[in-house]
């Protein structure tokens, strides 16, 4: 991107066209159509997609998304480009210190002009943000209506709560995404409330990465990252999103990776019928109103997170010891993280804070000071 | 993991009732009151312990936290700012606890100087929700990290001892 001499500046396109020449930035996206892949591509320009977190994953996806013409991309990151993310696709080291959507705008802009990128460098989980946050997901697409679809390439628990939760109150349909920590395993999961398991239906899903956990080391650092690993889970992401869109194909429920097998675990998974959130339960229950159409597909019958009948409290110590009963297989080859006890109605408890209503918040503040 | 000596602080601190976020008005203000006493309880009980680490202070509507956390090594006490967040999905997923001056400076944090806690903290969370609250992330999530990184970062000259100025 740096000056030099004759640099090829790519003009807007006022209408895609299939003719096969040399110039024709969209000849061979069009030509999907000729070949009876997908009857409609140039729809895709109606389309308006979230990318949230322009990290590793978001930002080769907002770039695959740029290529395929997407209609509208609107991406939010409140983090900045660093020399440590070079391992990565898409951003240049002449970009650090610059914001993430700030960065990946500009690039995005000259491969593909036609594309019109909306930039939000905030974070998505404070009390103000998220709802700045909903209110652009639910205005934002190019009617001004409601996105078509929400990508998460986020690299954190609460974020994904975050979109989670948005999603269900306004029941937009969305992709999870992710690559492990130790940058060997990923997935995607598409996500319809009501439809499918929403995020919060059970614990996040593990890839099984085939490595003893006793000689994973974890010692000085969070958490490690690959090009490759990102790369091919953009690359999944955003074909299920074509496909979802342009209507061509299945749509994959859930997909995993496991790069040192090459393993790629497939399954549906049903929402929770007991699902914590009330707005996925809510969704549950409009679909289940709703008349189906189509066939129902087989999908398979999700184990409900076996645990042995656990005395609330401080028992949760022993979660070492229980580590090995915890791994419940949900398909071959993929596990629950964790399993988290029935939900018992909380029961007035020695322990527990009593909960005073003539102590007001103020006093407590207060005191709180004293200490 | 939670060790003998966890399970032991753990008891100090009053389990949480009420399930509520920052979105929920005013069923928070009474998560905020428990959240409040527990915290007090637990402070009283390190301080009557000759254990006290932590002051931790919100704003109004306690959605931001700040305070200071302090370890002793080898007779010498440093002080450290603590700030955090409460996401709008808390207590569904623990706060993420910051010391924003150590940020850059240890490779077991997220930016901002988020601190990176171990496989097992979030489990566990997930585990208690709603019956966690600060003080159970202060306790179970930023007293570990700073037990192993503090120690380890003086050790390696990244982080020195500051004499207090006019006491």
């Amino acid at each position: 991107m740096s000056a030099q001499k004759n640099v090829v500046v790519r003009e807007k396109i006022d209408k895609m066209s299939s003719e096969v020449v040399d110039t024709n930035p969209y000849s061979r996206l069009m030509a999907l159509k000729r070949m009876g892949i997908v009857d409609n591509y140039e729809n895709i320009r109606n389309y308006t997609v979230a990318v949230v977190g322009v990290g590793g994953v978001g930002s080769v996806t907002a770039e695959m998304l740029t290529r395929c013409g997407i209609g509208r991309l609107i991406l939010f990151d409140y983090d900045k480009v660093e020399l440590a993310n070079m391992n990565r696709l898409f951003f240049q080291p002449h970009q650090s210190g610059l914001s993430k959507v700030e960065a990946a705008a500009e690039t995005l802009k000259h491969i593909n002009p036609d594309v019109d990128i909306m930039t939000y460098n905030m974070n998505i989980t404070t009390v103000d943000n998220f709802e700045l946050f909903t209110k652009i997901l639910t205005t934002s697409n190019l009617s001004n209506g409601p996105v078509d679809l929400v990508l998460s390439c986020v690299d954190n628990f609460e974020a994904r709560f975050a979109i989670n939760s948005a999603c269900n109150e306004f029941n937009l349909s969305w992709f999870e995404s992710g690559v492990s920590e130790n940058a060997v395993s990923g997935h995607i999961q598409f996500i319809i409330p009501g439809e499918t398991a929403c995020f919060a239906c059970a614990p996040p899903l593990i890839v099984a990465s085939n490595i003893d956990e006793k000689t994973l080391k974890r010692d000085g650092v969070c958490a490690a990252s690959l090009p490759t690993t990102m790369g091919i889970i953009a690359g999944f992401l955003v074909q299920n999103t074509l496909k979802h869109l342009l209507q061509f194909g299945q749509v994959t429920n859930y997909l995993g990776y496991s790069a040192l097998t090459d393993f790629f675990p497939t399954m549906s998974l049903k929402p929770n019928p007991s699902c914590d959130d009330n707005q996925c339960r809510l969704r549950q229950k409009e679909y289940a109103a709703k008349p189906k159409p189509e066939v129902a597909v087989e999908a398979k019958e999700e184990d409900q997170p076996f645990h042995e009948d656990n005395e609330w409290g401080i028992s949760l110590v022993d979660e070492s010891v229980e580590v090995k009963d915890n791994k419940i297989n949900v398909a071959e080859g993929v596990t629950l993280a964790y399993t988290v006890p029935k939900q018992e109605s909380v029961e007035e408890c020695e322990e527990a804070t009593s909960s005073n209503k003539e102590i007001s918040l103020d006093e407590l503040m207060a005191q709180m000071k004293q200490i | 993991m939670v060790d003998e000596v966890t399970r032991k602080t753990l008891s100090n601190i009053p389990l949480l009732k009420i399930k509520a976020g920052p979105r929920d008005k005013e069923l928070w203000v009474e998560r905020l009151k428990e959240e409040y006493q527990t915290l007090i309880k637990y402070v009283s009980a390190n301080k009557a312990a000759d254990n006290d680490w932590f002051r931790l202070e919100s704003n109004k509507e306690g959605t931001k936290w700040f305070g200071k956390c302090w370890v002793i090594h080898e007779l010498l006490k440093y002080e450290f700012d603590v700030e955090f967040d409460i996401a709008v999905t808390y207590p569904m997923t623990a706060p993420e606890i910051a010391l924003p001056g150590l940020d850059g400076k240890t490779a077991k944090m997220y930016r901002g100087g988020k601190i990176c806690l171990s496989d097992h903290f979030k489990p566990l969370w997930a585990r208690n929700v709603p019956k966690f609250g600060i003080g159970h992330a202060m306790a179970l999530g930023l007293g570990p990290w700073l037990a192993v990184e503090i120690p380890d970062l003086i050790a390696k000259g990244v982080i020195s001892y500051k004499e207090k100025v006019a006491e």
